[in-house]
C-alpha cells in the first residue's frame, strides 16, 4: 500500500503472467490469513451470526492446503476447481458453498491455460463474483461477502498494481458494512439489531483479496530480482 | 401399484437427528410399508450442526431408481449447498431436483406422492403444496 507509485510503474512495464505456482501461492497465503484472522472472524460471526465462519473457513482452507500439496494440479483453473470443491465438502457452513463457487467459477473461467494474464484474472473473478451473487441471491449493500468482492473486482484491472487496489477496495468495502442492516442469511434475523457490525463474510472476502495482492507482490519481488541478475 | 422406479427423496438438515426423525416420520405417515426410497443427510460428517456435501452426494446416489431425486432441504447453508453442487452438475445423480417445500410437511407429502408413483413433477407440486398447509 505504502509502494504503490512503484507498483504501478512495474504493473505498466512487466508484460507477467500468473502461473499454476502463483495461484497456490494465492490459496496458500489465504489459508495463514485465515488462521491468523480465524478467532476475529468467529469473534464478528458471534455478533451476527452463529460464532463459526473462522473454524469453518479454518477447516476448509486447511483441506484446500492439504489437497493441494498432496496433488498439485496442473493449471491455474484446475488450482482454483480443487480448491473450489474442497471448500464446498468441508466447510459445513454457507461460507463453503459461496466461496466455492466463487473459486470454481473462476477457475472454469481461465479454462485449462498453463499461465493467464492479470486481465484474464480479472475477468474470470467477475464471473465467479457473479455467480456467488446469484447462488446468495444477494446484492450489493445487503451486508454479505459482495460488499468486498464487488469493489474488488470493479477495481482490478491489467496490471499488477490493480491488485493492491483491489485489496484496498474490498478492505473498505468490508469496513463499509457496518452501518448496514443485514438482508440475508442467519444475521437477517436480526433485521435493525445487525446494524452496527461488521459482516464477517465481507472480512474474510477482503483477507482472499488481500492474499492476491501478497502473492503478486512476491512474484513481482522475484520478477525483479531475476531482471537484475 | 407402479412398475416404474420411484423418485427417490433426500432430506437435508443442519442437525444429522432432524433430517433422520423427519425421513422416519415421513416413512411411518406414508404407510403401508412399501414406500419409494429416502435417505437423510443431516449435520456434517462429524456430527456436528451444519451441511455436507459428502453426506448430500451419498444419500441421493443411495435412493437414486433412476426416476430422479427429489431435494428437501431447511436453511442456509443446506439450501446453498445444494444449489452449488446443482450447479455444478457433476456429483449428483441425473435428475436430481431442489424442490422448494417446507422441510417436515414437503417431506412428507413427497414420499407419500412419490410411493403412489408420482413422478419428479408431481412429487415436486405434491412438496410445494405443502406451503398451503394452514394450521389456524
Amino acid at each position: 500500500m505504502a509502494d504503490r507509485t512503484a507498483d504501478r510503474t512495474a504493473g505498466q512495464e512487466g508484460e507477467h503472467t500468473l502461473d499454476t505456482a502463483f495461484f497456490i501461492r494465492w490459496l496458500t497465503t489465504a489459508a495463514q490469513a485465515v488462521e491468523r484472522e480465524a478467532d476475529r472472524l468467529t469473534e464478528l460471526d458471534s455478533a451476527i451470526g452463529d460464532a463459526d465462519h473462522g473454524s469453518n473457513l479454518q477447516r476448509g482452507f486447511r483441506a484446500v492446503t492439504a489437497a493441494l500439496a498432496q496433488e498439485p494440479p496442473g493449471s491455474p483453473g484446475a488450482v482454483l476447481a480443487l480448491a473450489g470443491k474442497r471448500l464446498i465438502s468441508t466447510v459445513g457452513g454457507a461460507s463453503g458453498p459461496l466461496y466455492g463457487t466463487l473459486l470454481r467459477r473462476t477457475g472454469k473461467a481461465l479454462g485449462d491455460a498453463p499461465e493467464v494474464s492479470p486481465a484474464q484474472l480479472a475477468e474470470a473473478l467477475r464471473v465467479g463474483v457473479a455467480a456467488v451473487a446469484q447462488l446468495g441471491g444477494a446484492k450489493a449493500g445487503d451486508k454479505t461477502m459482495l460488499d468486498a468482492l464487488e469493489p474488488a473486482v470493479g477495481a482490478l484491472g491489467a496490471s499488477y498494481a490493480t491488485f493492491a487496489e483491489a485489496a484496498g477496495a474490498a478492505g473498505d468495502g468490508a469496513l463499509a458494512t457496518v452501518p448496514l442492516q443485514a438482508r440475508k442469511g442467519r444475521a437477517s434475523y436480526l433485521g435493525e439489531r445487525s446494524i452496527g457490525h461488521q459482516d464477517p463474510g465481507a472480512t474474510s472476502s477482503a483477507l482472499l483479496i488481500t492474499a492476491l495482492a501478497d502473492a503478486a507482490g512476491a512474484a513481482r519481488a522475484s520478477a525483479r530480482e531475476d531482471g537484475s541478475r | 401399484m407402479s412398475v416404474e422406479a420411484p423418485v427417490g427423496i433426500v432430506l437435508v438438515s443442519h442437525s444429522g437427528p432432524v433430517a433422520t426423525a423427519v425421513a422416519e416420520l415421513a416413512r411411518g405417515l406414508a404407510g403401508g410399508g412399501h414406500t419409494a426410497p429416502v435417505a437423510a443427510a443431516g449435520g456434517t460428517r462429524d456430527g456436528g450442526l451444519g451441511t455436507s456435501s459428502d453426506l448430500i452426494v451419498a444419500a441421493a446416489g443411495q435412493v437414486d431408481r433412476g426416476a430422479g431425486v427429489a431435494i428437501l432441504v431447511d436453511l442456509g447453508s443446506a439450501l446453498l449447498t445444494v444449489k452449488a453442487l446443482l450447479a455444478e452438475g457433476d456429483e449428483l445423480p441425473e435428475g436430481a431436483r431442489l424442490v422448494d417445500a417446507p422441510f417436515l410437511e414437503g417431506a412428507v407429502a413427497a414420499l407419500v406422492t412419490a410411493s403412489a408413483g408420482g413422478d419428479l413433477d408431481a412429487v415436486e407440486a405434491a412438496a410445494s403444496e405443502a406451503y398451503r398447509y394452514r394450521k389456524e
